[in-house]
């Protein structure tokens, strides 16, 4: 048996360690197009920020591959898959067989076209340990950068490079900061703990031009930077499925096996969709953790294992400058706050069930918010006021808690 | 695999578990010495409402969400025993997003703290079910 992944990300160490629980003799090929032993992505703001190094940033040990034994091909593309064959052919000319082939090419930056960008000289996305080097070389303690998108990789950036340059300003054309976790109070809390860092943001503004080092912006205001940084958002990686008319939505659709349309190809990642059952639809969950699930489901049932893919949740954990944001879920259905002094709670009731909530300040327990929802718990079985006052196993009756705290452990 | 299960009905509330814990990671030798005029932040943490009281402390699950989650790599499994590698720990806080127990909390230094079972300080064995008056938390396997 031959599996070949395409991807080193957290995707494809899921798919790895996935297949080793079945399968420990099969020939395992990764393919990257990144020349790195696998690194944590999210990292490489921290990396800026001087709070982790190259060695220290490696998602697995230096032996992984060892261990696992599979063969690690860095520094290559796959560019094309050949399903009738089963084959996938490298940049250089190399065609590999595969019995069983996981696609977890990730996610893309997403650059909508702006006038006058391609005359912007250090212009940098900051998706990879690459773009974090050249981001590095390109600043300077006088360095005006500007940053398009206040998402949470442009936000991670403000912070990776706050203390090392001139200024930062951010201009999203969204209301508020962080839109995709936040609400609007939480987001103008974020907001002004980062502005406090010396950290400038133009909302509701898009870049209409850019001449030479200045942006000029929809509202007519004027942003003379510099280095500019491009995080507005980004689209799964979906290239070599497109091209052998796999089903495609906004990522590469999926069965509950992580099974594309093409049999004996699965994917997992950013680069695909994931049943999200807050929402009950198909979702880009570009998140970490949801990466490395999918990954390790796809690695089990490559391997012939039988495992679903369920409990699919957005769930994001994030700081800045020490403020804690942990989120999850979806935000519908009826509201209950919780907010004192700096801490800020919200959560989100529908039909009984708990779908979603943020935590900013305080995050201490979140996780039994984040288990009331994967689980679907109806709210009626446990006492909700004092869940939603302070997240624990109180919560929850003594026989419960007697299956939660004395029982055998095998929790996913 | 042995693991630190709750007797609900036997917990007093004393809150001794967490003292032990915090002397068993505090590397000192000697208790008094190690909890003397400190708050401690101990790993097992007790919950208490009314006449209500039982310690939580981490599962060290089969299937660990904690793990799964770690943006960074620094969770992992030893032997059944989850443990985080302090090196590369940054503080996300995605572990405590994760974790359906609520036993994982930040720690010193802006990074995470969990129970590994002792097996990282020089007790070697759960040093919280030791200083249990009532067995209240055992040790063993199920
Ligand atoms: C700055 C930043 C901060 C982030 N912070 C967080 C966070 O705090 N929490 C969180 O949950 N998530 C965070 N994320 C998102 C997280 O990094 C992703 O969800 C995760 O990396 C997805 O893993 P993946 O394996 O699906 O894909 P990716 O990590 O995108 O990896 C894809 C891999 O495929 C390779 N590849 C692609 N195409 C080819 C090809 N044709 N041939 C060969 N190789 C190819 C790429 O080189 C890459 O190695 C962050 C992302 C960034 C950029």
């Amino acid at each position: 048996m031959r599996y070949v992944i395409i991807g080193n990300s957290t995707a494809a160490v899921g798919a790895v360690e996935g297949i080793r629980k079945n399968d420990l003799e099969g020939e395992i090929i990764i393919i990257s197009k990144e020349p790195y032993h696998v690194y944590s992505r999210p990292l490489i703001s921290y990396l800026l920020y001087g709070k982790t190094d190259e060695e220290r940033m490696k998602y697995r040990s230096k032996d992984f591959y060892d261990t696992m034994n599979c063969k690690a091909i860095l520094g290559r593309e796959a560019v094309k898959i050949d399903d009738a064959k089963k084959e996938v052919h490298l940049d250089d000319g190399e065609v590999l067989n595969y019995d069983k082939l996981l696609v977890a090419t990730g996610s893309l930056p997403f650059v909508p076209p702006m006038e006058g960008l391609d005359g912007v000289h250090k212009r940098f996305s900051f998706m990879s340990l690459d773009d974090a080097k050249k981001v590095e070389s390109a600043i300077s303690s006088n360095s005006k950068v500007l940053i398009i998108g206040a998402g949470l990789i442009g936000l991670k950036c403000a912070e990776g490079i706050s203390k090392r340059v001139e200024s930062i300003t951010v201009v999203d054309l969204a209301d508020r900061i962080l839109s995709s976790i936040l609400d609007r109070d939480g987001a103008e809390i974020v907001k002004s703990h980062m502005e406090k860092r010396n950290i400038k943001f133009i909302l509701n503004t898009k870049v209409e031009t850019f001449a030479n080092n200045e942006a000029v912006l929809s509202n007519g205001e004027k942003v003379e930077f510099d280095v500019l940084v491009l995080a507005v958002g980004v689209i799964p990686n979906t290239g070599l499925i497109k091209e052998i008319n796999g089903k495609i939505n906004r990522g590469i659709v999926v069965d509950e096996f992580c099974q594309t349309s093409i049999p004996d190809i699965f994917a997992a990642g950013d680069c695909c969709e994931s049943f999200d059952i807050t929402m009950e639809q198909n979702k880009v969950l570009a998140l970490l953790p949801n990466a490395y699930m999918q990954g390790e489901c796809a690695g089990i049932n490559m391997a012939g294992g039988k495992k679903e893919y369920g409990k699919a949740i957005p769930m994001n954990a994030i700081s800045f400058f020490g403020l804690h944001i942990i989120t999850a879920g979806s935000y519908i259905g009826e509201v209950f706050s919780k907010s004192n002094g700096e801490n800020y709670k919200k959560l989100f009731v529908k039909d009984g069930l708990l779908k979603g909530y943020i935590m900013i300040g305080d995050i201490e327990k979140a996780g039994i918010y984040t288990s009331l929802i994967r689980e679907k718990t109806p709210l009626c079985d446990i006492d909700f006021e004092l869940v939603l006052q302070s997240p624990g196993l109180m919560a929850f009756t003594r026989k419960d808690r007697k299956k939660i705290l004395g029982g055998v452990v095998n929790e996913y | 695999m042995k693991r630190v299960y709750v007797n609900e009905q036997w917990c007093l509330g004393c809150h001794l578990c967490e003292y032990y814990c915090a002397f068993a990671n505090s590397n000192e030798t000697d208790m008094v010495k190690a909890l003397k005029d400190i708050v401690i932040h101990p790993r097992i943490q007790i919950e208490q409402k009314d006449n209500i009281s039982f310690a939580v402390s981490c599962r060290h699950c089969e299937e660990p969400l904690c793990v799964k989650g770690c943006i960074t790599g620094a969770l992992s499994i030893n032997e059944g025993v989850i443990s985080v590698d302090q090196n590369k720990c940054i503080g996300c806080f995605t572990c405590i997003l994760c974790c359906p127990y609520g036993a994982i909390s930040a720690g010193d230094e802006s990074i995470i703290q969990k129970c590994e079972l002792c097996t990282n300080n020089k007790h070697g064995s759960p040093h919280c079910v030791k200083g249990c008056p009532n067995n209240a938390i055992v040790f063993e396997e199920r």
